[in-house]
């Protein structure tokens, strides 16, 4: 029995008004739904599809209203909710897990516990309001063709060298995020600049091979795949095998790789609090999570072939010390100086 | 059966009520400490967290900057490191420059009330509908470019103060209710111990033969030795009482025996005999029927002096006073009408410890012997002898022979008795009043080498006192 999603618009050509990029809805086939519960996600459609509809084939009384929106706009949505009239999602899901702090922060969310979420390591929950429910690695894309083998950057310091040498091959044909437009390459960039002091080298690397800053995570990995981009740092990895491409390669960097857990509330007020809590503890679940890591959301060291040594990983926290993140002075001061570094050798 | 019932429910009461009381105690202080403890584990918490929130408030201020012209606030990942050791707590925060613009935070975090000097100051206040605690530090710029004060303001929840206040309290209070275990079971083990002696003592006191009453053993604690003992005089008491009571019939009976057989032949004989002797039978019956009645008076007068000694307390007496009223009594007169006695007394009182009563009746005894035993004059003297204080009585005769002398003060003077007098019972009497006061009663001659002498002898009152003082 496949559960099949009923439709899906494109948020897009639907007019000014809504800010989310798409929407479908699951339902068990034959299911009689009576109740909708409201998803808004930063997570592709597609990638959360498989679990939402193994979650629908259990609760068939259950429809799901999955709403994909942008992480910025997303947060501004759920503040605006949580202080305002404005009508509350019954579950918030976002990459942008800086954001989401700032929001359970705000007394923006609603506590809830179980045996699943008390069983989560203490850095993938806060307050129990907030719960990180998958685990991602940052990783270094590269075109198989462009790089040889001899040059594949394993570490942050050999992609450092790389540049440093200046070789016309990568002379515009590095990328990372536009930590400006992207939320999630700002928090990236924010964690490598307090993880290590490489973070300078690497703008400043950055700015000589006149790298390329885009946006999107999608826009990346084509590129690498199609030739466009030889290389690219701090790409979100779940994105990249959810669709196999040719002449990709990916590194976990040796040195340390930053692993983000997507994180998820249940807002103050959600209509349908009680079946929120029950996504929640389905996803949490050794199948709910099965089916994440088959989406490639959960990264699971016994399945990767990657030689990434337990000492190398540095996971996100999800707790106070984002807040920092989201301070306002801190951020001038931060994107300031990756303007003044990253674009440095060249006129904007 | 119905008295071992009573005892064992007295027993139990007195260990349960003092269990109980322990308990109450244990109860009133624990709730006492739970509180107290409650108190300190707050303030403990505040003090803790307080420090944490200025802390990381100073961390801020330490980051601002002046940049052209204006202050900016490099925000430090550390003061929101420190701040998140209180890892479930909100957290608000608000930096504000001149006039209270804000320059980065929270719009809606609030503000310390008045001035803020160079010390921190902390206040209360809701935060998103919790309780939350507050510290405004400020720094104060006097740059080229920027001259005035920057507040900063930092904020967090008390879920993690109320968490420590109670961790400490449930500590003390677990350690406490630990320590409250053992004193009860402790309590319940001592008390036990403690009542061993008086179980054994009442098992002991219930198997005992009524009619036992040897001393029990006196060990145990001090208390316990204490009622033993006096449990064990009156005993002793109790013995003696018994046992002379026990004499006193045997001796009457014993006594009584031959004086009455022969009063009972006197009269039968005056029954029988002829008329014309019948006078003479007479004035013997009445003769018999007189020493009966000595007799028993010295019987009774014996009993008494044996109760007494048992039963009254000592107290001081002149020995002097005794021999007075001995010779005021003037019961000798009748004994003797023709006899003198002379009064050998000194100026000085003669204390002894002991029952007047008793040592009277003693006096009268000696007395009553010489009179009707010995030769004229008599004598009755009192005297002083280092430690102790003599009475005495001496006449000029030779005494008894000395085989009656041996015999003489034992119970059974029988031939005195049958004779119809009652020289020896007389001096038995004077020698239990003697051990009942510590004295003894000497035989002898005069000190002048002639006459006989008996003399009671008892220790001195006050003679102890004045040699502890030498």
């Amino acid at each position: 029995m496949r559960a099949r999603a009923l439709a899906v618009v494109l948020g897009l050509l639907a007019g000014p008004v809504p800010a989310q990029e798409a929407v479908a809805r699951f339902a068990a086939t034959g299911g009689q739904a009576d109740t909708v519960l409201t998803i808004r996600s930063t997570t592709d459609i597609a990638i959360m599809a498989p679990v939402l509809e193994a979650f629908v084939e259990d609760h068939p009384e259950l429809e799901i209203a999955y709403e994909q929106w942008g992480s910025n706009p997303l947060y501004a949505d759920s503040l605006a909710a949580c202080t305002g009239p404005q009508a509350v999602a019954d579950v918030v899901v976002s990459s942008g897990v800086h954001q989401m702090v700032d929001l359970v922060n705000r007394a923006c969310a609603s506590p809830y516990r179980s045996a699943r979420t008390e069983a989560l390591a203490p850095a993938r929950r806060w307050r129990d309001e907030l719960w990180g429910i998958t685990q991602e690695a940052a990783v270094i894309l590269y075109n198989t063709r462009l790089v040889s083998a001899a040059e594949v950057p394993r570490t942050r310091f050999a992609l450092l060298d790389l540049m440093r040498r200046d070789a016309p091959q990568y002379h515009g044909k590095i990328a990372t995020y536009d930590i400006e437009a992207s939320g999630l390459g700002f928090l990236f960039a924010f964690m490598d600049s307090q993880e290590a002091t490489t973070f300078g080298g690497l703008m400043e690397g950055f700015s000589r091979v006149e790298a390329v800053a885009t946006c999107c995570s999608a826009e990346i990995i084509e590129g690498v795949s199609e030739g466009r981009y030889a290389i690219a740092y701090n790409v979100l990895g779940s994105y990249v095998d959810s669709a196999p491409r040719p002449d990709l390669g990916v590194i976990y960097p040796e040195d340390y790789t930053l692993f983000l857990s997507r994180a998820l509330m249940i807002p103050r007020g959600a209509a349908q609090a009680d079946e929120a809590a029950l996504l929640l503890d389905f996803l949490l679940s050794p199948r709910g999570q099965g089916i994440l890591a088959e989406s490639n959301l959960m990264w699971r060291p016994d399945f990767d072939e990657t030689s990434l040594p337990a000492s190398a990983r540095r996971d996100i926290p999800i707790d106070p010390t984002l807040l920092v993140a989201m301070d306002r002075h801190r951020r001038e001061i931060f994107v300031q100086k990756w303007r003044a570094t990253f674009w440095a050798a060249r006129p904007k | 059966m119905a008295r071992g019932g009573f005892e064992t429910a007295g027993r139990g009461s007195l260990l349960a009520r003092v269990m109980l009381g322990v308990l109450s105690l244990l109860v009133v202080g624990g709730v006492v400490v739970t509180f107290a403890a409650f108190a300190y584990g707050r303030n403990a918490a505040r003090q803790a967290y307080d420090q944490i929130l200025v802390g990381a408030a100073n961390d801020i201020a330490g980051s601002v900057n002046i940049v052209a012209g204006a202050p900016l606030v490099n925000m430090p990942v550390s003061a929101f490191g420190l701040l998140a050791l209180a890892s479930e707590d909100r957290i608000t925060y608000a930096v504000r420059g001149a006039g209270g613009a804000l320059l980065t935070g929270h719009a809606d975090a609030p503000a310390a009330a008045g001035e803020v000097g160079p010390a921190p100051v902390f206040f209360d206040a809701p935060l998103h509908g919790d309780p939350a605690r507050f510290v405004t530090v400020v720094r104060r710029f006097s740059e080229r470019d920027f001259s005035g004060s920057v507040h900063v303001t930092v904020g967090q929840t008390l879920r993690a103060r109320n968490e420590m206040a109670l961790g400490l309290t449930r500590g003390a209070v677990l350690v406490m209710s630990g320590i409250g275990l053992v004193l009860i079971l402790g309590a319940f083990l001592v008390i036990r111990s403690a009542m061993r002696p008086l179980d054994r003592m009442a098992r002991e006191l219930s198997a005992r033969d009524p009619y036992d009453l040897t001393p029990m053993p006196a060990d145990g604690p001090a208390e316990v030795a204490v009622m033993v003992g006096s449990m064990n005089r009156f005993m002793g008491r109790l013995d003696r009482q018994v046992g002379a009571m026990k004499h006193l019939i045997s001796d009457t009976a014993h006594q009584l025996r031959t004086p009455v057989a022969a009063i009972r032949a006197q009269a039968e004989l005056a029954l029988e005999d002829d008329p014309e002797h019948l006078p003479q039978r007479l004035d013997r019956l009445v003769k018999r029927t007189r020493s009966l009645g000595n007799l028993l008076d010295q019987m009774l007068a014996r009993a008494l002096v044996i109760h007494r000694a048992d039963n009254a307390p000592p107290e001081p007496v002149d020995l002097r006073d005794v021999a007075l009223q001995v010779l005021e009594g003037r019961d000798h007169e009748v004994l003797a009408p023709e006899a003198e006695v002379e009064l050998v007394i000194g100026d000085r009182a003669i204390m002894v410890l002991g029952d007047e009563i008793s040592l009277c009746e003693a006096v009268k005894n000696l007395l009553a012997n010489a009179l009707r035993h010995g030769q004229s004059p008599v004598r009755l003297g009192v005297s002083r002898a280092g430690d102790t204080a003599e009475i005495w009585v001496e006449d000029a005769g030779n005494g008894p022979p000395p085989e009656v002398l041996d015999r003489i003060g034992g119970r059974f003077e029988r031939s005195a008795a049958s004779k119809g007098n009652s020289a020896g019972l007389g001096l038995s009497i004077v020698r239990a009043v003697a051990e009942a006061f510590g004295g003894r009663v000497t035989l002898g001659a005069g000190p002048a080498g002639q006459g006989f002498r008996v003399t009671l002898v008892l220790p001195r009152a006050g003679a102890v006192g004045v040699r502890d003082a030498g």
